[in-house]
């Protein structure tokens, strides 16, 4: 057959210098927007204020937006399947509300953790079961969720934040470092490798892309679409219970209102990175550097003395201006 | 018939590509104007020229009625007098027959409300020009195929359109809707509008056109009237090689081994509007290819849907003598047996996604024996059936949604020949791809029987059919009509069972 360049093909096409290549090569990764956005905002903070450059400061915004950047792992994954997670936020706080029943009932620290991450996996498989099973739109499902596990720490504390004894050790997780570096952030870097790679490299993250990308292609090649979708709400369940551990290991308090609204923040770094709500586009580096994004805004609007109150509306404008963005090159590439 | 449109020597650079250059095109009014060439061969191009989509270098001349004129966009062109109907239909399943024709420019009343009364009034006058039998206030989500193109039609003719292009109007019409469009189109000529009619399909170029124009590499190569064209002249004109014969020379390759066999084969709880498929038995040989006609609606995908899991059904299915269980795709795909769909972009492919991603999403174990994929044995894999399939890409990092419909189409069967499957399913393989990508189809289907596989080819195209088939079932209304031995099948006696 005969076959002639379409404009699109001919555009697209590599250049085929090694430089050439190489440069448009790295032009190709969406992660590079928001990179970029990062550096200007890191640049335009450092220069306005002394403060923001130090291993201390840098460190305590690391270990602030880890909780939201672990968490964005598991919904960056849900997101690219093309579902959303909306009961993050309340499943990390029930997750650390459990491990602080666990600790005010004497029960062993690992029984206490692993009843976290058993909250968190019991959350995700109910709400896959509800996506799969009975098929209810993944927002409806999760937001049904969202209220459940809200509820039912409201019942469980009355209101009143739970304050156990727990031993020293367990209190490092959220608190302690390893070397300079929060051991949350060390968490939060490890996790990203991991994922990364199941992305990139494994059979489930392929089945991942190709369920959100289309899902009844996927399903007649043989995906099993629906254990895939079960198992990435699982995944953000578990995820998020192990953000509530560290949440309760960092503070030592189990408050009720604990993770309240967080899939926002969640959802926005996930999106700030890249990642399409219609499904089969994102990365978990993306939805790292999404969150990484947010935290350093809040934590420049402190160190410049910018009116707190204004801090969110800073925030919002920066989403819109990264993601418009990125929508804009995707379609000026032609793809 | 005056000259209503005029084009000379039209040009279209795209960066790095030149996609037409210096075309000449004369529409006139009451005359069906056949554009034929091979995909890519600036078809589309220069059908969005005409409607404004696109802006024609500077150089070329559009004239309407002689006098030259810029066409500024699709609002423009329309109010020209330019009208065009996709081969994917645009429309609002939820609102009504009227709501669609008149969509974006509803009557009002003075209160600014909308003028229901009238809008369906006057919905109901175009619908009967066209002489359809459809009330105005029916939600266009009940209509058929053919009856929500007879909408498109009626909504160009609301607009008061001098000219109509059509493109592909055929390709998702069952054979009775296209009669009906080929009498609406005859229709349309008589009141004086003229229609450009694009089509891979030459038959229906010799039914209704009266003039033909060729193109090929961006260049009109003619321009005739259609008593002056034959078959084989036109297929020269547009590839520019000697095709001895649009289908090659049949082998038969089937044994007496039976490969699959099914039984009672019913649908379990047809949808409203679906064929009720019931009790289809029959066997596919090993090395057989295996025909299915049927009209669009008789339920051929149906039946395949239901041996692919797709679709609940009773009935038994053997595969090699043993009786399986189908519940999903993935148990049929288990049990050796491969599906290219129909629908290339909703079902076939994951269009985000590159070749390689594409090609290997079948069979993406052989790639990774542990968690991991290993990606160099996943390309070099893929780039041998880039090679032997002749798949036209830069490389196998390329996303699929940038090739042309042949080559999506190859990848579809790549992805399912590289699983070496014992049955494979091929529904319409040739739809919308131009005829040099259609013989190549059809030579690897031969080859890949040959190889000892099953095949079963559904196709509403029946040349098709007839030219790769060793029998023919037939459908009708959901049932085995006739089978055809391979010597007995003609196109008269096919058609007979498929309609009588």
């Amino acid at each position: 057959m005969i076959v002639r360049d379409s404009p699109a093909t001919a555009v697209l096409r590599p250049r085929h210098t090694a430089v050439g290549g190489r440069v448009s090569a790295l032009l190709q990764v969406r992660e590079l927007n928001v990179l970029t956005a990062l550096l200007v905002v890191v640049a335009l903070i450092s220069f306005s204020t002394p403060y923001f450059l130090t291993t201390d400061n840098l460190m305590g915004v690391f270990r602030s937006f880890s909780l939201i950047a672990i968490m964005s792992i598991g919904m960056v994954m849900v997101i690219i399947t093309g579902g959303i997670d909306l009961s993050v936020g309340s499943v990390m706080g029930l997750s650390s509300l459990v491990t602080a029943l666990g600790f005010q009932s004497g029960l062993p620290t690992a029984v206490c953790i692993l009843g976290g991450l058993a909250t968190g996996l019991l959350f995700g498989l109910f709400n896959g079961v509800l996506i799969t099973v009975i098929r209810l739109p993944p927002f409806i499902a999760t937001l049904g969720s969202l209220s459940i596990g809200r509820g039912l720490m409201y019942i469980i504390t009355h209101g009143v934040p739970l304050t156990p004894d727990t031993p020293d050790v367990f209190a490092e997780i959220g608190q302690g470092y390893v070397g300079l570096v929060p051991v949350p952030v060390v968490i939060m870097l490890a996790m990203t490798i991991v994922f990364s790679v199941v992305m990139r490299k494994t059979r489930f993250g392929r089945h991942v892309y190709a369920t959100g990308g289309n899902e009844m292609a996927a399903r007649l090649s043989g995906v099993k679409t629906g254990r895939v979708k079960l198992l990435v709400y699982m995944l953000s369940g578990l995820i998020a219970g192990l953000a509530g551990i560290v949440s309760f290991s960092r503070y030592l308090s189990a408050e009720p209102a604990s993770g309240f609204g967080a899939e926002l923040d969640v959802i926005a770094a996930a999106a700030i990175g890249g990642a399409s709500l219609a499904g089969g586009v994102g990365s978990v580096e993306g939805a790292i550097i999404g969150a990484a994004l947010a935290g350093i805004i809040a934590n420049g609007v402190v160190l410049m003395n910018i009116n707190t109150y204004a801090q969110q509306a800073i925030t919002g404008a920066v989403i819109l201006i990264a993601v418009s963005l990125d929508v804009w090159r995707s379609r000026s590439k032609g793809a | 018939m005056s000259l209503f449109l005029e084009m000379r020597d039209v040009s279209k650079t795209f960066p790095g590509v030149r996609a037409l250059n210096k075309v000449d095109l004369e529409v006139r009014l009451g005359e069906v104007h056949a554009l034929a060439g091979e995909n890519g061969a600036g078809k589309s191009t220069l059908m969005k020229i005409m409607t404004g989509v696109y802006t024609a270098d500077p150089g070329g001349r559009i004239l309407i009625e002689g006098e030259p004129i810029v066409i500024r966009d699709a609002v423009h062109a329309r109010a020209l007098g330019i009208s065009i109907i996709y081969q994917e239909l645009s429309m609002v399943e939820n609102l009504t027959v009227a709501e669609n024709i008149f969509l974006a420019r509803e009557p009002l009343r003075a209160s600014g409300f909308l003028d229901k009364a009238r809008m369906n009034r006057e919905a109901a006058e175009v619908l009967a020009t066209l002489q359809m039998d459809v009330s105005p206030v029916t939600p266009v989500a009940q209509l058929s195929m053919g009856q929500k193109q007879m909408i498109e039609i009626a909504k160009a003719i609301s607009y008061r359109s001098k000219i109509i292009i059509m493109d592909e109007p055929t390709a998702s019409l069952s054979h009775h809707e296209a009669v009906t469009l080929m009498g609406q189109i005859r229709r349309l000529r008589q009141q004086g509008i003229g229609i450009v009619y694009i089509t891979h399909r030459l038959d229906e170029i010799f039914e209704i056109a009266d003039r033909v124009t060729i193109l090929r590499d961006g260049s009109t190569v003619d321009s005739l009237p259609i008593a002056e064209v034959t078959r084989d002249i036109l297929v020269r004109k547009m590839v520019d090689r000697e095709l001895s014969q649009l289908y090659g020379k049949h082998v038969c390759h089937a044994t007496s081994e039976v490969l699959l066999d099914v039984k009672g084969l019913t649908l379990d709880q047809p949808r409203p509007h679906q064929a009720k498929v019931k009790n289809i038995d029959f066997s596919l040989y090993r090395g057989e290819v295996l025909g299915f006609f049927g009209l669009i609606g008789a339920g051929r995908t149906e039946i395949m849907e239901m041996i692919f899991g797709m679709r609940a059904s009773t009935g038994t299915i053997a595969i090699d003598g043993r009786q399986v269980a189908i519940h999903e795709p993935s148990d049929a795909i288990a049990h050796g047996i491969g599906f290219v769909t129909e629908d290339r972009k909703g079902q076939g492919l994951v269009l985000g996604m590159n070749v390689r991603e594409n090609f290997s999403l079948t069979h993406l174990e052989a790639y990774s024996p542990n968690f991991f994929v290993n990606r160099q044995k996943e390309t070099a894999r893929c780039r041998d059936f880039v090679k032997s399939l002749g798949i036209k890409t830069p490389s196998t990092e390329q996303r699929v949604v940038n090739l042309s419909g042949g080559n999506q189409q190859k990848i579809v069967i790549a992805k399912w020949v590289a699983r070496s499957p014992k049955i494979l399913i091929v529904d319409e393989p040739t739809r919308g791809i131009d005829i040099g990508a259609k013989a190549e189809v059809h030579a690897l289907l031969a080859r890949l029987a040959s190889d000892g596989m099953g095949i079963i080819v559904i196709s509403s195209d029946l040349p098709e059919v007839l030219a790769v088939s060793d029998r023919v079932i037939v459908i009708k209304d959901g049932r085995i009509s006739q089978t055809f031995e391979r010597a007995q099948a003609s196109q008269e006696t096919i058609m007979e069972a498929a309609t009588a």
